[in-house]
């Protein structure tokens, strides 16, 4: 019987949003006060939603053990504290949450075997959250 | 139509172990979860239907009835209980947050007269969830 499981972590990062295509003026009227040249930090919290059939002899989805090292380990080391503008992902990338939350779907996609990846949840504050389900329609 | 969600929590322990693993193996897969005295969580259950909106009384569901049926078929079952030796689901299948949830939705799905089960979620912390929709 299949059953959705979603994990939840968290990280802190810094990021600016900026554009160089764009004029100062337009960074300025787009990103507003994201474009503060110094930047500036969130708590993120990552949700992180797997499926698959729960395994007769070990009552699930996936174990949990496997999920956290990997999350831990392809993720939150490379995101957390780090300033999002420096790191090679978003060299050409502007970090909004938007790209953020599919580049950590893109890493589970690729390297986590042990089941289905559903969709990645990113909240950047109380009152933010991007979700990526590889481009699929989400499930209500 | 239209979805409602009704939410409840209950507390109870539980440990995880298959007779059919060695002692070894039931370490290495369930690792402190499989310490047989157990262990409890205060867990969040999310009860989700689905159904037309009622024109006369404006209701998807009687609140008050699935009320009734969560407590009756789920917390009184499973509140303050140990999983693992208090409920009949449990003496066969490990009481991961997966079969609680699994085990939940059979329990109330029988149940529900106007409104259709939409999904059941699980949570066993905040940072830890479940959701099934079915057997479909």
């Amino acid at each position: 019987m299949k059953a959705h499981l979603s994990r939840r972590y968290l990280f802190s990062a810094s990021h600016r949003l900026h554009n160089d295509a764009m004029s100062a003026e337009e960074n300025r009227a787009t990103y507003g006060k994201c474009n503060n040249p110094h930047g500036h930090g969130h708590n993120y919290v990552l949700e992180v939603t797997v499926s698959g059939p729960v395994d007769e002899r070990t009552g699930m989805v996936c174990n949990l053990v496997d999920l956290d090292q990997f999350v831990e380990r392809e993720v939150l080391e490379r995101f957390d504290h780090q300033n999002l503008n420096t790191l090679p992902g978003f060299a050409g990338t502007v970090p909004t949450t938007e790209n953020l939350c599919e580049q950590i779907y893109d890493i589970l996609q690729r390297g986590f075997g042990y089941a289905h990846l559903e969709k990645v949840r990113l909240e950047e504050t109380l009152m933010n959250s991007f979700e990526y389900a590889g481009g699929v329609e989400l499930r209500k | 139509m239209v979805y409602l969600t009704r939410k409840a929590e209950f507390s109870a322990s539980h440990y995880y172990h298959n007779p059919e693993f060695t002692p070894d193996e039931n370490k290495r897969i369930f690792g402190k979860c499989n310490n047989p005295n157990g262990h409890g969580h205060n867990y969040a259950l999310e009860v989700t239907v689905k159904g037309e909106v009622d024109q006369r009384s404006g209701f998807v569901v009687d609140l008050k009835q699935l009320k009734e049926i969560m407590n009756k078929e789920v917390l009184d079952a499973l509140d303050h209980r140990f999983l693992n030796k208090e409920v009949p689901e449990f003496s066969r299948q490990i009481p991961t947050t997966e079969n609680i949830a699994i085990a939940i939705w059979h329990r109330l799905e029988p149940k529900l007269r106007t409104a259709k089960l939409h999904r059941v979620r699980v949570y066993e912390t905040p940072d830890l969830f479940v959701d099934f929709y079915g057997e479909a």
